[in-house]
């Protein structure tokens, strides 16, 4: 439970990195959106046993780390939290893919390691972008973001309607959990029928919420349309932040930048 | 101006279980005036005001704001004239920032971009939360939640003001603060509250709730003298008036408590 | 389980994508020609409940573990399908977005994983058959139990699926299957228990809520069999398409996916796969392998210049050009250098 209790404690962190004035910061949220799914699909679009290829787009979010003067340590950690995920499944290859594709030196490396190598590499990028997305626009802003690409209008109200009681229920939730082991002299052990009354509570509690917050809303003339104001515009800095990243990202599928670049030294070494 | 009255006349309300938790209340309100609705818990405080801005529609009886009548059809006019603030602000702040939260009612409205951004802009001002605007309601301090949600109602332009408990859960100094916000208000104000002290400085009549009946309805400062009507509502004399008895010897007759007082 | 970037391709993760935004948008639709307008807070703060519901954990009798509410099967329960997809669906994408859960291209297989079988098979096909309209203590909780157990092996049925289609991972599909359905056989289990628990307090105190709830959703069979149909064909028509396109232009982007091949750098990369997996490939060295280290990569980087003529030479299987591998890492190590630098650059002249 502390677990989920200190996660809140993240996502206030990564809005109040939001509120930061950068030129990425200012930028309208769909460009950021929109060149970071780029991003990723281009991240992802490899072969499995690229990894040498993936390395040069580590460009984008350190550039937008540095630009944005986000914490870089804070974000490295957060992603490094839930890399045992990653860390777990692409572990198991090497003990599948046990063909040696490359030799170094006396070193063989199976083909299992290169995937292994390339899944934590895309876990890395991928993760890490999306860290950065949210840190640089914050969550109200992707959600308005997404409102203007097309997303329907009940599904971005949903997510806003969660972020906005996230906080509420999440201490509701806690102060019944201190008041549960404050009473149970904090055993361990949790049986199924008090956390079924607990959670039954928690339930009802929160039903009766909506229904207050529905009579909120209609207090001040809901009628079934949430109407929201988004002063999005994109302009010339948008268009040529997604157009110049996008390209960046072509060229470095298409074009092998590590290995010319590799290459071109070894050769001069040689 | 007489679209600011409030009138109920013989007021029942039966809920779909069964309970009957207004029972034949009659009054009349009239512009400008500031009223506190006091009773126990359970009273029917809470269900009285539930009519007030239509969101329940009385079994009998009538209610009037102005010239209109509640019915289920009118609920919407009745709704842009009365403002109604919750006693829980984290009900009444659902939107993701306090802009959108108090934009909310006028964009409902139908009011331009501007007229609203605009009407937003003084409804912070006159709260004194402007610098909160950008800020999610879970950031603000319990008080700052209180003048926004004001705010959300006063940037509808409503006539009349109803306020569930506005004093609770606030730290005294964000109490005395609310108090002073209210008693600018030219509006007509119904408070319903526990806070007797507050209803002593902020309203001049006062309605008495008990058991879902109107048990009494006068001066504020006539009622609160009466121990024995306060006592079978389930009440007891704000602490303003009960003397202080550190200083004086008024104090045997009360139950023996702490009052803060500094001489 | 959550599915990751890392482990899905792009069409994988595409036809996701296309089948949960189909999905949204059809379930979004519902919602708003359902007249009831008090579901729009009641979602909201029902997502809410699902993450502060995760904190409460019960101790799973006899193993002294704990398990916690997942969430697709109550909120379908409380809400009805439309409204629960849409819910389970920003639970997911909170999850994504700020805890790192999946990831962003993953996003279409989670939610379809946790929410569309919940929503749309377990709930309708199982739970209300069983639970009825008038239901008792025990119908509850023999539904919930056999939802939960049904709705978490589809979805981890689909992960399966999802990652063998995607081929990054090299799991065999049968020992993953093994894995994947005995850990999601006990979490649906466990899912089961917590929502039964929770739906037979609410019975006994507010029995009203789940009658209401049970009503306010008026899906006959007929639809729900037209979205399961019309969703599961469009997943496969995208994915279908997009392998079409990814095959038709191989010097373009390699979407490898659909043929579960390497990379195009690899010679020959189609069948590569299935022999390592028939274990033909038994003389690999794997002990080697276990020594090896990043570090170990940093030294012999220097000495391979002179010896990569020789790697280039032999050929192993399958082939790579070991030249181009080093000179790889060289150059990789290289342009992150580069890239750190020119972040630090930039942050310079911001300050």
């Amino acid at each position: 439970m502390a677990k989920l209790d200190s996660q809140l404690f993240h996502i206030d962190a990564l809005d109040e990195l939001a509120s930061g004035n950068s030129v990425f910061h200012n930028l309208d949220p769909r460009a950021k959106l929109v060149t970071t799914l780029v991003f990723i699909g281009t991240v992802v679009s490899f072969g499995k046993y690229e990894v040498s290829a993936l390395i040069p787009f580590a460009i984008y979010p350190l550039v937008l780390i540095s630009v944005g003067g986000l914490p870089f340590f804070y974000l490295a950690e957060r992603v490094l939290l839930v890399a045992p995920f990653a860390f777990f499944i692409g572990i198991l290859n090497p003990f599948f893919d046990q063909t040696i594709m490359v030799h170094l030196g006396s070193v063989s490396l199976s083909g299992g390691w290169i995937s292994f190598f390339s899944i934590m590499l895309r876990f890395l990028l991928t993760v890490g972008s999306a860290l950065v997305l949210i840190a640089l626009t914050g969550f109200h802003a992707v959600c308005m973001g997404l409102e203007k690409l097309g997303v329907p209008r009940p599904f971005v109200v949903q997510l806003l309607f969660l972020y906005r009681y996230l906080f509420v229920l999440i201490d509701e939730a806690s102060r019944m959990i201190r008041a549960k082991s404050l009473r149970t002299f904090h055993s361990r052990g949790t049986k199924i029928r008090t956390f079924g009354s607990m959670l039954g509570h928690l339930l009802l509690r929160t039903l009766d919420r909506a229904q207050r917050i529905h009579l909120a809303m209609c207090c001040r003339g809901f009628d079934g349309h949430v109407r929201l104001i988004c002063p999005l515009k994109i302009g010339w800095k948008e268009t040529i932040f997604v157009l110049g990243w996008v390209l960046l990202f072509f060229s470095m599928r298409f074009y092998h930048i590590s290995e010319h670049l590799g290459l071109m030294i070894m050769r001069n070494i040689v | 101006m007489s679209h600011h009255i409030v009138e109920a006349k013989d007021l029942f309300f039966r809920y779909p279980d069964g309970t009957e938790a207004v029972k034949g209340i009659s009054f009349k309100i009239t512009h400008g005036e500031s009223v506190a609705v006091v009773g126990a818990n359970g009273a029917g405080k809470s269900t009285l005001l539930q009519h007030l801005n239509g969101y329940l529609i009385p079994t009998k009886g009538e209610l009037r704001i102005g010239e209109v009548m509640l019915t289920r059809k009118n609920v919407h006019a009745i709704r842009r004239s009365v403002g109604m603030v919750f006693q829980d602000p984290d009900d009444q702040l659902f939107m993701p920032t306090v802009f959108d939260d108090v934009a909310f009612g006028p964009l409902n409205l139908g009011l331009s971009e501007e007229n609203v951004k605009a009407k937003v802009n003084q409804a912070l001002e006159t709260v004194g939360m402007l610098h909160v605007i950008k800020r999610p309601p879970y950031k603000l301090s319990g008080g700052e939640k209180r003048s926004v949600a004001i705010a959300t109602v006063l940037a509808m332009s409503p006539d009349i003001l109803v306020m569930d408990e506005p004093s609770s859960n606030l730290d005294p100094l964000a109490r005395q603060r609310l108090i002073g916000l209210l008693k600018g208000f030219h509006h007509t104000k119904i408070i319903a509250t526990h806070d007797l002290d507050m209803a002593l400085e902020l309203c001049e009549r006062t309605i008495v709730i008990h058991d879902g009946r109107l048990t009494a309805d006068s001066r504020t400062l006539d009622l609160f003298q009466n121990e024995s009507l306060l006592a079978e509502s389930g009440l007891a004399k704000p602490l303003s008036m009960q003397g202080c008895h550190v200083c004086s010897g008024t104090a045997k007759q009360f139950q023996p408590r702490t009052v803060n007082h500094t001489h | 389980m959550h599915m990751a970037d890392a482990l899905i391709s792009p069409v994988t993760g595409g036809a996701m994508w296309a089948a949960t935004a189909g999905l949204i948008s059809y379930c979004s639709k519902k919602v708003k020609d359902d007249l009831d307008d008090t579901k729009i807070p009641l979602m909201g703060v029902m997502g809410a409940f699902i993450f502060a519901a995760q904190m409460i954990n019960f101790t799973i009798p006899a193993t002294g573990s704990s398990g916690h509410l997942g969430g697709g099967l109550i909120l379908s329960i409380i809400l009805g399908p439309y409204a629960a997809f849409l819910t389970i669906a920003s639970v997911l994408t909170v999850q994504a977005l700020f805890f790192a859960d999946g990831g962003i291209l993953a996003l279409g297989c989670n939610i379809f994983n946790l929410g569309f079988f919940p929503c749309f098979i377990a709930f309708p096909l199982i739970y209300k058959k069983i639970a009825g309209d008038n239901p008792t203590q025990g119908k509850i909780i023999a539904g919930s139990l056999i939802s939960g157990i049904a709705g978490l092996q589809l979805g981890a049925l689909s992960v399966v699926l999802q990652t063998l289609f995607s081929g990054i991972s090299e799991l065999p599909f049968t020992t993953f299957i093994l894995m994947m359905l005995p850990i999601h056989l006990a979490i649906g289990i466990v899912e089961g228990l917590a929502t039964a628990a929770v739906v037979v307090f609410v019975f006994k105190a507010r029995p009203e809520i789940l009658r209401s709830a049970s009503e306010a959703t008026p899906i006959g069979n007929i639809s729900v069999k037209t979205v399961i149909i019309g969703f599961l064909g469009l997943a496969v028509i995208t994915g279908g398409a997009l392998s079409w396109f990814a095959s038709s232009r191989p010097d373009g982007l390699e979407w490898s996916m659909a043929k579960t091949s390497g990379s195009e750098e690899l010679k020959e990369p189609s069948n590569h796969i299935h022999e390592a997996l028939s274990g033909v490939q038994k003389k690999t060295a794997f002990l080697p392998d276990y020594g090896f280290k990043e570090p170990a990569l940093e030294n012999t980087k220097e000495k391979i210049g002179e010896e990569t003529p020789a790697v280039e030479g032999q050929e192993s299987w399958p082939a790579v050009n070991a030249g181009t591998s080093v000179s790889g890492i060289v150059g990789g190590t290289l342009t992150l250098a580069l890239a750190v630098m020119i972040g630090f650059v930039l942050k310079r002249k911001k300050y």
